[in-house]
């Protein structure tokens, strides 16, 4: 079984795992980092978004494999001990969630729209950007609220 | 997903090793496509060969006569690429609408060339533009490398290298997209160079990406999207599912190409 | 109001872990030793089974057990179950075919489940399952809706001759009749509620733990009803007495009625956890999803609606054909009767009404409650019946609604509700004001500048929510009573504990039933914790759906607050050695009236506790509950509004605006009551615009099945909404709340067709209007038009 070690969250982490291992289930299987979620196999969802080296990524399309090296960032990594990150602060406030099954891919793919657009990103772009996120719940109109908000957080 | 060997490749010459070793050997890159394939467990390679991270299939270099993107570059790094924003923006804006951001950040150009799927986008623009893919062994001109439905003029032991587009004076790409997949239902290049005017279409072809010579040769004498207003393409050999019917997908090939050269001509 | 008072827009208590990944779903649970499942599902959609094989996957590696329906059967455990029983015309029950948890002898539908795989990794039961050899005798197989009673369609279940699980109606046919022979004008439309798929973000899962010590087993499950399930899988399956099964849904990832129902896999995860005395795990992918979870709406109908030249309604008549699909799930059978055809009133007076249901069985997965279950299908019969007599008579779709508004209450519908409550018409005035309706007519001049057509349609919709009473809805076939339990137990130091029955899986209970109970006993609202979703913690509950959590399940909290509050109250009269008729409560404060005496809520609650010095014939402690049985439903109505703009070239519609003003009663937390509005639309929009299961009429095959064919509405597919309120307090609940979580869902499938058909001037257009139907309706009206 190959060994694959990478950073998550800042801490160096290794694991032995089969070949065909996703990203997706080292996280939550191995490392027991259970934030992000599988919500469908055909890679459209983004319920499994997280960072890799620094870019958003679907988790279920990647093998851990590929990771060698990387360094990945999840939900779990996002905030800085008690404090929220603008992000996951401005999905709260705004009620940019409800079951939260999407959210920790949602928030994720946001921090990535704020880094790349910058705090004065439009609700245009913003819906434009959210192609491969599917909420279920919110209609999305709160979620374009709070990713406008925590992107603008960011900036300042 | 079944299972299989990994290999990370540590050059070109290692990945055609490997795959020559294999028993039944695939080559990925960004692995966009090829996963949830494998997921679902519709391909079951014995093993994977990764040249995603070979630093000699990676980047942009550009000259007067065109751009030349190494395989394993990213969507995103084409989208985001100054050169071919220059060079040709409408293969930039192309890339820059595959998929959604985050398979743009793993999805390669060579992967999605050589898996040619009939709904993808980047053989539109490499019919069009007339580009040159170039493997480990050669380079295959675009009219000769796109086969078939995922079907390419890809050696078993061939790797795409890269791919080489011209310069064009006008082009510009029109994708209708499946409203599920997102994918191309209908996706038009439409590119005046040095070689002419040339209408690439992808999405609606049941045998994958295919030029429109009628309106390439109305475009040729006057490059006017009123100069194709009047050609209806076929319905004949076009894909029927359910999301729309050969005569749709006709009419969007016709509609696509016209927005598309009203968008070249800016 | 204060910052976290009734009314206030409380920012959410789950949300903390929500954002920041510490949500703890039932995938997210290990139990050690735990083993997985995979089920081996039919590749057809109907067939008899001749032999299934399971020693190659029983030998594979790390296989722990492979089990079929015959191991199931000779258990003795129970097939699943429908709780509603409907009754024919004439009198008889329905005819229901038995729903074995694993196939006996046929499978009916592509995705029934054929056998149950069990191994020590998840990679190795699906593996196994795949060497599961099932030897398969295809049989024809019936999915359209209105050919399941064909004469040559295949037979689906012997118990239902002619596939009819029941033909049913509703109202004064006499009447009816009689009034469309006298009316002037008669509206007629053949409809088609397209079939969808829920699609909950997060997939069902299950995990089944067996404890031999004490013979006791455990549920975790993506379950809204926790202990609904626990009562089916006990008295109806036999699979362990209720004392003996806790069943936990932990934070689950939305629901939408998909997972009201009792599923084979949850079921068969206990019954074989049992079996290997070994916890076992099972997660379903989106693909299987798509095939098994019970499916929503499908039906067709003609509908009519009789007006006289003024535009007065006289009647309406309606046919329909539900599909069921191949066997009948938990609640399927009450969603096309009493959860449709008794709205069929809409908002409007209406003499008389007469609706005949046939429900049938199709070779498809079962169809059950899904967002507004049965109410979305009625007020798309309304709501396009009235915009298309409106047009008809050549009538503004506004002024035709208002002569024909209830505005009496309460008013007695001829399909068995009794509205308690409304005002139809100030919703609809604060829509159209909120929507600039005075310019729409400059709006779509710039849209045709643009190049683009505009159409504005309208649904002014009503809605039943809290289905009750239980005795009501017991005569109506209810295999259950529809009520609500609550505990309120507060702990010595005064702060407090919600247990309730309903379940919390994206409506942030969490954060209104701690606002409204910290409201009423005066304490912050950090002093108040809600439990839910553990039926060792809950007593019991009838969980949460068909909005009836704010209507029916804090109602119940309510009555339970007012006991201990009774109770303080005696024990604080006595600390404060005053009569009870002196003591006032405010503000969590227990003082004597003219006086300034006073105990604090908590020292009163400790006081209870320590019970050094408690009344006479009052016993310490102070935890109450309730059992909450409403009077009548609750019936939240409104007015949305919504703008499309069409290009005309591709058939891609745009939703350019969308208004909506919503009359819910009391509002508790009006940031969570907008979501629920936001949510809910863009499901209807889906619904109109994008969403729409297809089985292959051969093969029976589901076309539609995974998010690459079948479209979930994205953001850019959807605009920003605007929200507005009109409020009629409800009568029939203490809290005078109504229910918001289905509106959205219920209104917008009306208003979108109404538009898009108001753009393109058509009588009608299949839902879900996509670019491909909107194009080939141009065409055809182009084309007709040339004629």
């Amino acid at each position: 079984m190959p060994t694959v070690s990478m950073t998550v969250n800042g801490k160096s982490v290794s694991g032995e795992v089969p070949a065909n291992t996703l990203l997706v289930e080292f996280l939550r299987e191995t490392l027991g980092l259970t934030g992000t979620h599988v919500g469908c196999d055909t890679s459209q969802c983004g319920a499994c978004v997280v960072h890799v080296d620094g870019k958003a990524a679907k988790s279920c399309t990647r093998l851990a494999v590929q990771c060698e090296g990387a360094e990945v960032a999840t939900i779990e990594g996002l905030a800085n001990g008690a404090d929220l990150h603008p992000m996951q602060e401005a999905f709260r406030e705004n009620h940019g969630l409800q079951c939260g099954f999407c959210t920790p891919g949602m928030i994720m793919a946001a921090v990535d729209i704020a880094n790349r657009h910058g705090g004065k990103v439009d609700e245009e772009t913003i819906r434009h950007e959210l192609d491969g996120n599917i909420c279920r719940c919110t209609g999305y109109h709160n979620i374009v609220t709070a990713i406008a908000a925590g992107a603008a957080a960011m900036g300042k | 997903m079944y299972e299989f060997d990994y290999h990370r490749a540590s050059s070109v010459a290692d990945a055609l090793s490997a795959l020559g070793k294999a028993e039944d050997g695939t080559v990925i890159s960004g692995g966009q496509t090829l996963l949830p394939t494998m997921k679902q467990r519709l391909a079951s390679p014995s093993d994977l060969i990764d040249i995603g991270s070979l630093d000699e299939l990676s980047g942009i270099s550009a000259d007067g006569n065109g751009v030349t993107i190494g395989a394993a570059t990213t969507h995103a790094t084409v989208a985001g690429s100054g050169d071919v924003n220059k060079a040709i923006p409408a293969l930039a804006a192309l890339a820059g609408g595959i998929g959604d951001p985050h398979v743009r950040n793993l999805g390669t150009i060579g992967g999605s060339i050589a898996n040619n799927d009939p709904a993808a986008d980047y053989p539109a623009a490499c019919l069009a533009l007339g580009a040159t893919i170039t493997t480990n062994n050669r380079s295959i001109s675009a009219d000769d490398f796109f086969t078939g439905l995922f079907d390419t003029a890809l050696e078993n032991d061939e790797i795409v290298t890269g791919v080489t587009f011209p310069r064009a004076d006008k082009a510009a790409y029109m994708k209708f997209a499946n409203p599920a997949s997102r994918y191309a239902l209908v996706g038009v290049f439409v590119a005046k160079t040095g070689e002419g005017v040339r209408v690439a279409v992808t999405g609606a072809g049941e045998d994958g990406v295919f030029r429109v010579e009628e309106m390439e040769s109305a475009l040729a004498g006057d490059f006017s999207s009123a100069a194709i207003a009047g050609i209806s393409v076929s319905s004949d050999g076009l894909n029927n599912d359910i999301h729309a019917s050969p005569d749709y997908r006709a009419h969007l090939i016709g509609v696509m190409a016209r927005r598309a050269v009203d968008a070249a001509n800016g | 109001m204060s910052e976290s008072g009734i009314g206030a827009p409380v920012r959410r208590t789950e949300d903390q872990r929500f954002v920041t990944g510490n949500g703890r779903y039932t995938d997210d649970i290990n139990v050690a030793h735990q083993t997985y499942a995979s089920f081996v599902l039919s590749p057809h959609a109907h067939a008899k089974i001749k032999s299934i094989d399971t020693k190659a996957a029983a030998a594979a590696p790390g296989v722990v057990a492979v089990f079929t329906g015959q191991d199931v059967a000779d258990a003795g455990i129970g097939g699943l179950i429908c709780g509603w029983t409907i009754h024919n015309k004439d009198g008889s029950p329905m005819q229901a075919g038995g729903h074995p948890a694993l196939a006996l002898d046929r499978v009916r539908y592509v995705g029934d489940h054929v056998a149950m795989v069990i191994a020590e990794t998840l990679a190795q039961a699906r593996a196994a399952a795949e060497l599961v050899a099932v030897d398969y005798d295809i049989l024809d197989s019936v999915v359209v809706t209105g050919k399941a009673k064909d004469k040559d369609a295949p037979q689906i279940h012997d118990e239902a001759p002619g596939n009819s699980v029941y033909d049913w109606a509703i109202g004064d046919k006499d009447a009816v009749d009689a009034a469309f022979k006298a009316a002037d004008h008669v509206t007629s439309l053949d409809l088609v509620n397209n079939r969808l798929v829920p699609n909950p973000m997060e997939p069902r899962a299950a995990i089944g733990d067996f404890d031999p010590g004490t013979g006791g087993y455990t549920l975790h499950t993506t379950s809204q009803n926790p202990h609904v399930a626990r009562l089916i899988m006990s008295a109806f399956l036999g699979l362990a007495p209720e004392h003996k099964l806790r069943v936990i849904a932990p934070d689950v990832g939305g629901g939408f009625g998909s997972k009201i129902f009792v599923y084979a896999e949850e079921t068969l995860c206990v019954w074989a956890a049992g079996k290997i005395a070994r916890p076992i795990k099972w997660t379903s992918s989106r693909a299987d999803a798509f095939l098994n979870d019970a499916h929503g709406r499908d039906h067709e109908t003609m509908a009519e609606l009789a007006l006289d030249k003024d535009g007065k309604m006289l009647a309406m008549r309606v046919k329909t054909v539900a599909n069921l699909g191949a066997y009948l799930s938990t609640f399927s059978s009450a969603v096309p009767t009493y959860l449709y055809a008794t709205l069929l009133s809409g908002q409007y007076n209406l003499p008389s009404i007469y609706c005949e249901v046939d429900a049938v069985y199709t070779n498809t997965a079962p169809v059950d409650a899904y967002r507004g279950a049965g109410r979305p299908e009625a007020c798309y019969v309304v709501e396009r019946l009235v915009e298309t007599a409106a047009r008809e008579l050549n009538l503004d779709p506004i002024e035709l609604r208002r002569r024909n508004f209830i505005a009496e209450f309460p008013h007695e519908t001829p399909v068995i509700m009794t509205y308690d409550t409304g005002d139809f018409g100030a919703s609809l005035d604060k829509a159209l004001e909120l929507g600039d309706y005075a310019d729409f007519g400059k709006r779509k001049a710039a849209s045709e500048s643009g190049g683009k057509l505009r159409g504005i349609g309208f649904s002014t919709y009503i809605e039943a929510c809290g289905i009750a009473p239980s005795a009501a809805v017991g005569s109506l076939g209810a295999g259950v009573g529809l009520w609500e339990s609550a505990e309120v137990r507060v702990n010595p130091t005064g702060n407090v504990e919600v247990l309730t029955g309903s379940h919390s899986h994206g409506q942030g209970h969490e954060t209104t039933f701690a606002q409204f109970t910290a409201a009423r006993l005066g304490i912050p609202m950090d002093q108040v914790s809600v439990v839910h979703g553990d039926t060792d913690k809950v007593q019991f509950g009838m969980g949460t759906y068909g909005s009836r959590s704010g209507a029916v399940g804090m109602s119940a909290i309510s009555k339970a607050v007012d006991k201990v509050i009774a109770k303080a109250t005696k024990v604080a009269a006595h600390l404060l050695e005053a009569s009870e008729g002196d003591i006032e409560f405010e503000n969590g404060s227990f003082s004597v009236k003219g006086t300034d005496k006073s105990l604090a809520f908590g020292e009163v609650s400790l006081a209870a506790y320590v019970a050094h010095n408690m009344p006479e014939g009052v016993e310490p402690g102070l935890k109450e509950g309730a059992f909450y049985d409403p009077a009548n439903f609750t019936f939240p109505a409104g007015c949305h509004i919504c703008e499309v703009e069409i290009d005309p070239e591709t058939g891609t519609t745009e939703i350019a605006s969308w208004v909506a003003v919503d009359d819910f009663g009391t509002i508790i937390n009006p940031m969570i009551v907008e979501g629920q509005v936001h949510g809910g639309i863009a499901q209807g929009v889906g619904q109109a615009l994008t969403e729409g299961a297809v089985y292959d009429a051969d093969t029976g095959q589901l076309l539609t099945g995974s998010f690459m064919d079948y479209c979930m509405p994205r953001a850019d597919d959807l605009p920003s909404f605007t929200l507005g309120f009109t409020e009629t307090v409800c009568p029939s609940n203490p809290i005078g709340v109504k229910g918001c979580g289905e509106a959205g869902a219920i209104a917008a499938p009306a208003a979108v067709i109404n538009a898009v058909t108001d753009a393109l001037n058509i009588k009608d257009i299949a839902m879900p209007a996509s670019p491909a139907t909107v194009w080939q309706a141009i065409q055809s009206s182009t084309k007709q038009a040339a004629e």
